[in-house]
This record gives C-alpha cells, sequence and structure tokens, in this order.
C-alpha cells in the first residue's frame, strides 16, 4: 500500500521569516558572516550604498579633472593672469600629500581596532586619522590664500575656475570625512557604537580612502605632471 | 592539536579572509611613502622623457594598492569590485571623450576664441 504524506501548505517565504526570527530571538549579531544576511546579495545594505556611491564619486571627479585639463593652459582672451601651474609649490603640496596618505593607515588602523574589540585604540586612530586630515585641510587654505595672494583667484581666467572647482571639491570630501570620524569619536566614547558595529566604522573608512585615492590622481595629474 | 593551535589557525584564516594583520597594513604604507618619494623625485630630477609614463605608472600602482589593502577589495566580496570598477570605467570614458576635444574639436590655425581658450 503506498503511503502518501502531504505536507501542510506552507505561507511563501515563511521558511526565511522564521530563521530571521529565531535569530532575532537568540540575540543573533554575527552581520559579518555574509552568508547568514538577510539581504540577497548576502551582503549588507549600507556597504553596498557606499560602494555604489564610491563610483559614482568617480565620475564626479572624473569630470572635474577632465576639465582642468582641457582648461589648465587657458587664460581666455579677455582676462589675464597667471595660472594655477605657475604658482605650484611643489615640496609643500608633497608634504599634505604624505600626510593624507598616511591618514589612510591611521583610518586602517582604526578598523582593525573596532574589530578587536579595542576600543581606546580605535579612539585613538580616528582621532589621529581627523587630526592628519584637518592638518591636510590647513595645508590646502594655506595654499589657496597663497595662490590668492599672488592675484590667483576663483574668477582671474578659465584655468583658475577649474583648478578652485577640482581641489575646493576634495577639501569638502575630506572636510566631510572630518565631520564624520569625530562623529565616529563621540559615539564610541559615550558606548552607542561597539565591535557589534565594526563595519560602519569600516563604511566610513571606505569614504576616506576613496578621498585618498583621489588625491593620488590630483596630486600626479595636476601637480606633478608639467 | 590543540585549542590554541585552532584558534590561532582560525586567526589566520579571519585575516586571509578580511585583510592583513596590523604590520601588514605599516608595511603597506611604507611602500606608499616610498612611492611617493620617487614621484615627488621627478620634480627635482630630470628623468627625460619617461618622466610622465614613470608618474602615471607610480599613480596607478598607489592607487590600486590603497583600494586593493586599504579599501579590502582583494579580500571582499566582487560585488563591490564591479560597482566600483563600473564608476571607474565611466570616469574614464568621459577623460577620453575629453581627450577627443583636444585631438579633433579644436580650431587648426590655434586659439579659438568660442571655445574659451
Amino acid at each position: 500500500m503506498a503511503v502518501t504524506t502531504t505536507q501542510p501548505r506552507r505561507p511563501p517565504l515563511a521558511d526565511t521569516a522564521e530563521t530571521q526570527t529565531s535569530e532575532l530571538a537568540y540575540g543573533r549579531t554575527d552581520w559579518d558572516d555574509h552568508h547568514h544576511l538577510p539581504t540577497n546579495t548576502g551582503l549588507t545594505n549600507e556597504k553596498v550604498t557606499m560602494w555604489a556611491f564610491l563610483g559614482s564619486d568617480c565620475l564626479l571627479f572624473g569630470a572635474l579633472i577632465s576639465t582642468y585639463l582641457l582648461c589648465r593652459n587657458r587664460v581666455g582672451p579677455a582676462t589675464k593672469g597667471p595660472t594655477a601651474a605657475d604658482l605650484f609649490d611643489i615640496p609643500f603640496t608633497s608634504v599634505s600629500s604624505f600626510v593624507l596618505l598616511m591618514s589612510s593607515l591611521t583610518m586602517v588602523l582604526a578598523v582593525t581596532s573596532i574589530q578587536r574589540a579595542e576600543m581606546e585604540r580605535c579612539k585613538l586612530w580616528l582621532l589621529t586619522t581627523a587630526a592628519l586630515g584637518s592638518i591636510f585641510i590647513a595645508g590646502q587654505v594655506y595654499e589657496f590664500t597663497g595662490f590668492y595672494r599672488e592675484g590667483l583667484g576663483f574668477t582671474t581666467n578659465i584655468s583658475s575656475s577649474a583648478f578652485f572647482t577640482l581641489t575646493g571639491f576634495h577639501g569638502v570630501h575630506v572636510s566631510l570625512g572630518i565631520v564624520m570620524l569625530v562623529t565616529m569619536w563621540v559615539l564610541v566614547t559615550r558606548g552607542n557604537l561597539g565591535p557589534e558595529r565594526a563595519e560602519t566604522i569600516e563604511i566610513i573608512g571606505l569614504y576616506w580612502h576613496f578621498v585618498d585615492i583621489v588625491w593620488i590622481v590630483i596630486f600626479a595629474v595636476v601637480y606633478l605632471i608639467p | 592539536m590543540n585549542t590554541a593551535t585552532v584558534s590561532e589557525d582560525e586567526t589566520h584564516q579571519e585575516h586571509s579572509d578580511h585583510g592583513l594583520s596590523d604590520v601588514g597594513y605599516i608595511k603597506v604604507a611604507l611602500i606608499l611613502a616610498i612611492l611617493t618619494g620617487v614621484e615627488v623625485a621627478t620634480y627635482f630630477v630630470d628623468f627625460g622623457v619617461v618622466e610622465i609614463p614613470s608618474l602615471l605608472i607610480l599613480m596607478v600602482v598607489k592607487f590600486q594598492i590603497v583600494v586593493s589593502y586599504f579599501m579590502h577589495l582583494k579580500f571582499d566580496s566582487k560585488v563591490f569590485s564591479y560597482l566600483f570598477v563600473t564608476g571607474l570605467i565611466l570616469a574614464v570614458v568621459v577623460f577620453a571623450a575629453m581627450g577627443t576635444s583636444l585631438a579633433f574639436w579644436q580650431d587648426p590655425a590655434g586659439c579659438d576664441a568660442s571655445a574659451f581658450c
């Protein structure tokens, strides 16, 4: 006699809902384990979003760098004045570039610290990164002030407009990064951000490394290549 | 195999999955610092015809190192690489389009005032 077993009809996604409920019930927080994340990709939406944003930001800086290269030697028929390239202080900018590059190291050390639950060390590296970023911005303000005193303003000519727009946008990105780093430091200090949310610091770190790689391109293409 | 050995193996596995150790990151930063030093040296020393190609190569190598190790793309999901590389390719297309304006759209007689040069 054939035995037929009939399974009770279950609503769609019932298994998924059950798994997620049980995970929440047992307080599961291992979001680093990609295979158990409740997303289609197995990756956190926040991290995917940050990478998508960084990809789109490549376009912004690609356009700005292209515009500068197109206009770098053009002062226009009616306007005069020097170009930014005439006034570059390469040794000074090299030091600024080195400072920003080293801030990427301190940022990655902040990420590894919070992943190991070393909160004091994480706070130290976050503050160091913000301080290095601030030194870079101070250097940029000093450079811009020097250019202005030499007669190179934003509207002096096409070349200067393109230069200030490109480096100014990068400076705004670095400044926003500093604000985010200080915010992370406050959250960690108040105990609102622990090792279980280390990915938040990692995502801020991705943004910070991005402003670093953009500067790597700007430093080579705008400053060093004659 | 005792517990300590297992734990050490797991730690090594974790590092290979999620990035380098702190010492590894410091070594990467040292390499970046040396490459930056070489870049800056091209300003003080005349490298002749190899100056621009070497600067471009150094720029690409530094870019690649930061993206691979500091941003973890080498160790992370390929989805992130696809997202980022798509943006990069589009940026290069924009750059190439600008290049065509330099090569094809300029007045052969020289400066074209309507093109704000």
